[in-house]
């Protein structure tokens, strides 16, 4: 064994001042928070976006502020921040960095200064996102796909300047993902404490782990083209500008292919999705597991379905290009891949759904949040079964119904879970638990305006309103009432933005006013819960790392007077109830 | 689901499996251990060395698709990437050397790796240095084909007088980005050289030779698909 796991701390490593204990700390957890900070602040001006783009669609000509071209800086900036800067950051870069050691039973992650380095590094990427606000022509207008050659042709809004800082943040932000990735992956292979088999992980380390190996694999797609389309723009190359008119006089381009853009771009974006999608897969499943007092229903299986799913995600992609042009049997191959892949997605649904029966359920936030969940994601994944099929896509590709379908599954499902993760982990987090009364509010809030947003959209892309559009106009197939449902969704949709407020507020106040959360308020298994100290301080363990006995999911063993048993308890110090002898643990 | 299945703590450590049945390749992944019997940072090295695989990949795919692609007529390798020396026209002759130049430090990188576990650091020192001047001359001889191309063929990345204007915008991205990495490594090789001079690894052990040296070849191994691609096809 080259590198033992440490079991002494080095008191000497700790640091001292606040500089080093809080700013340029190399300490995963505040490394987390600080993540977390920054991609909830970029995601509330994503949510602003959105508020704005609402308020155009739902009440046309009253707003003199948004004209056409702000409308699709808007949509752009939206998605691209949502997608990146918001889920990937916060789910990887906020959770998976809190999460990895403290579950494994590690110190810290295996290289804490490069960890360091990733947070400063997505933070640049953030502010040169950011500054694209401000520059001459605003931020790129281009569709957070980016599709060349409107991107970079006059006429784009932001095609001036908007573009370039995109394209250099996106890659600003690979570079901070692949320090932080390279970091995870080893820390889950190499630092797992005593005891700690891949097979006892909490799925939420599973998740994170899979997702963290398809952004390595997937994110150099984006990089490459990143770069590429930044030589298009500023040196003139032709990688993906054919010859082209451009407002009426020929642009200096020729041969190069924009269909290569978007096999690039989608073989980086389907996988982004599942980037998202896993970790939250992981969380939602110990969530749920926890709340409802039951073991996860098919451990094992869980497992498989999250590597086989991150395998299969790599050969999807093109079901993004159906409307592109391509050869049939491709679009043939693509949709059966696709639809593959629902196979062990359903799987996870039922067996989430499995781990619910019959358990004991606690209506907790972060319960209420994960079945929340198990409804937009098993609605939003039906959505995307018509959607993988190419003849049904034909017509719908481009509408709201892709809106409503992508935002159902991988907008509002994921920022379920976060939720969800957010309320179950605060206590551990900061010491305090969240309040339930302002976190009921927000739920229901959320939940019922997600469905009160979406639901119609599917109605309206049935009848053919485009996506990306700044108004609708006079147009024949499209009825009048469409414009009314439209200002409803955006009513809900104002009304959702509102709500988060009320979880801003709840998670300041509970800073300093919160109940005391004690070291397990939930009565968790995992090793996070079992620290000596809420929050955790710098080497998570004290003197010694636990050594773990069990899988992650005791939970309502038959004869043992707990209803949980944590993963560093040893089977002889279970304590059985009055009267029952052995064969504790053993057989659930 | 059941828990006496499971490993238990006792197999802890390295208990070396030496029989190769996929029971035991399969108790190897599903224990407690390190997974992978290396020093942190090599493995680290080893996924990013894949991650890095896979943009090298992605770069030469598009370059062959861009070349599929292109209207105009693809210029002709061995013409463009002649030499005329001494009077005589030779193609490929330069990059020739620089291949041979750049195989030829894998090898000076590789017996450093193996000086530096043999304990003997005087010559993994100067291993490392020849291997980071071979380095430099290669990065020197890319300059010099660099400026060749541009100022003598006329050759941009937005045109050229042989033909598609792929050709120069994927040949100046794909061996610049490499060249990057070359240098990149010159600069790695220089500065745990130094460290190793100054005896900053004499108690954690020589690994981190073994790691630059990962890093060394895989760019050596680009260089030859590269080579391939661009000169030879
Ligand atoms: C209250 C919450 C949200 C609202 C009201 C909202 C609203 C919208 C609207 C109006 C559009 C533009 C539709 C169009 O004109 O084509 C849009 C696009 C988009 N949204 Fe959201 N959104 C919300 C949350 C999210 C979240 C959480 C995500 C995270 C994945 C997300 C991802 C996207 C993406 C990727 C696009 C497409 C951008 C494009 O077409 O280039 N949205 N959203
Ligand atoms: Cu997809």
């Amino acid at each position: 064994m080259y590198t033992a796991i440490t079991d002494q701390v080095d008191e000497s490593s700790h640091p001292k001042s606040f500089f080093y204990k809080y700013i340029w700390s190399q300490d995963h957890k505040v490394i987390a928070i600080q993540y977390s900070i920054t991609a909830i602040c970029v995601g509330l001006v994503a949510l602003v976006l959105s508020g704005l783009m609402r308020l155009q669609l739902g009440f046309p000509d009253s707003f003199s502020f948004i004209d056409p071209s702000s409308y699709l800086q808007f949509v752009t900036m939206h998605g691209m921040i949502m997608v990146i800067y918001l889920l990937t950051a916060l789910l990887l870069g906020g959770f998976g960095n809190y999460l990895i050691p403290l579950m494994i039973g590690a110190r810290d992650m295996v290289f804490p200064f490069l960890n360091m380095l990733s947070f400063w590094t997505y933070l640049l990427s953030v502010i040169v996102l950011m500054a694209s606000f401000f520059v001459i022509g605003g931020p790129t207008g281009a569709g957070w796909t980016l599709y060349p050659p409107a991107s970079i042709l006059e006429g784009a809004p932001g095609a001036s300047n908007g573009i370039v800082l995109m394209l250099i943040s996106l890659a600003i932000f690979i570079v901070a993902f692949t320090m932080g990735g390279l970091n995870y992956v080893t820390t889950v292979l190499q630092a797992r404490t005593k005891g700690m088999t891949l097979m006892r992980m909490p799925l939420t380390i599973w998740g994170i782990f899979v997702a963290t190996i398809l952004g390595l694999l997937a994110f150099p797609a984006l990089l490459v083209s990143a770069i590429m389309m930044l030589f298009d723009k500023l040196i003139g190359t032709s990688f993906f500008m054919p010859a082209i008119l451009s407002l009426g006089d020929s642009v200096d381009y020729s041969g190069g292919s924009p269909i290569l853009f978007q096999h690039l771009f989608w073989f980086f974006g389907h996988p982004e999705v599942y980037i998202v999608a896993l970790p939250a897969f992981g969380m939602v499943s110990d969530v749920i597991s926890t709340h409802a007092r039951k073991n996860i229903f098919g451990y094992r299986m869980m497992v498989w379905a999250i590597v086989a799913i991150g395998g299969l995600s790599f050969v999807v992609w093109a079901h993004h290009m159906y409307v592109s042009g391509m050869n049939p049997y491709f679009g043939f191959f693509f949709a059966t891949t696709t639809l593959i892949i629902a196979v062990p997605t359903a799987i996870k649904v039922y067996n989430w759904l499995l781990t619910l029966w019959r358990g004991n359920i606690h209506l907790t936030i972060p319960m209420l949040f994960a079945i929340g969940f198990i409804f937009t994601f098993t609605h939003g994944g039906l959505t995307g079964l018509f959607l993988g099929n190419v003849v049904v896509d034909l017509p719908l590709s481009d509408t709201y119904f892709v809106v409503a379908h992508f935002h159902m599954v991988m907008g509002v499902s994921p920022i379920m879970v976060l939720f969800a993760a957010l309320y179950h982990w605060y206590p551990k987090i900061t010491g305090r638990m969240l309040n339930t009364g302002l976190g009921k509010i927000h739920f229901w809030g959320t939940f019922l305006g997600t469905y009160a947003i979406y639901l119609p959209m599917h109605y309206l892309g049935f009848l053919g309103v485009p996506r990306r559009y700044f108004a609708m106009g006079e147009t024949d197939f499209i009825p009048q009432s469409a414009q009314t449902l439209n200002a409803g969704i955006t009513i809900s949709a104002i009304i959702v933005g509102l709500i988060q407020l009320v979880f801003i507020f709840n998670a300041i106040w509970s800073l300093f006013k919160g109940k005391m959360a004690g070291d397990n308020p939930w009565q968790a298994t995992t090793l996070e819960w079992q620290t000596s100290q809420t929050p955790p301080v710098h080497g998570n363990w004290g003197k010694n790392v636990p050594i773990v006995y069990r899988w992650a999911y005791d939970y309502s063993v038959p004869g043992v007077k707990d209803d949980f048993i944590p993963q560093n308890v040893p089977q002889d110090e279970v304590v059985m109830l009055e009267g029952n002898t052995g064969n504790n643990g053993e057989n659930q | 689901m059941k828990n006496t299945e499971l490993p238990t703590t006792e197999r802890h450590g390295d208990n070396k499996n030496t029989d190769l049945s996929w029971q035991s390749v399969n108790n190897d992944w599903s224990n407690d251990k390190q997974i992978l019997d290396m020093p942190w940072g090599k493995l680290m090295m080893w996924i990013f060395l894949l991650s890095d695989t896979f943009i090298f990949s992605i770069f030469l795919i598009s370059y062959m698709s861009a070349r599929t692609a292109a209207v105009a007529p693809w210029p002709n390798a061995s013409e463009v990437f002649a030499l005329t020396i001494g009077g005589h026209h030779i193609p490929l002759i330069l990059i020739a050397i620089m291949t041979f130049i750049l195989i030829t430090s894998s090898g000076t990188m590789a017996l450093a790796v193996n000086y530096a576990y043999r304990n003997e650091i005087k010559k993994t020192v100067y291993l490392m240095l020849a291997t980071a001047a071979l380095g430099l001359s290669f990065v020197g001889l890319q300059a010099f084909e660099w400026s060749k191309l541009i100022i003598d063929e006329g050759i941009r990345p937005w045109g050229n007088p042989f033909g598609a204007e792929q050709f120069g915008a994927a040949f100046f991205m794909i061996t610049g980005f490499h060249g990057m990495h070359v240098s990149i490594g010159v600069i790695y090789l220089t500065v745990i050289a130094n460290r190793i001079r100054k005896g900053y690894y004499q108690n954690k052990g020589y690994h981190i030779v073994e790691i630059t040296g990962l890093y060394w070849h895989f760019v050596d191994l680009v260089w030859v698909f590269i080579f391939a691609f661009f000169y030879l096809w």
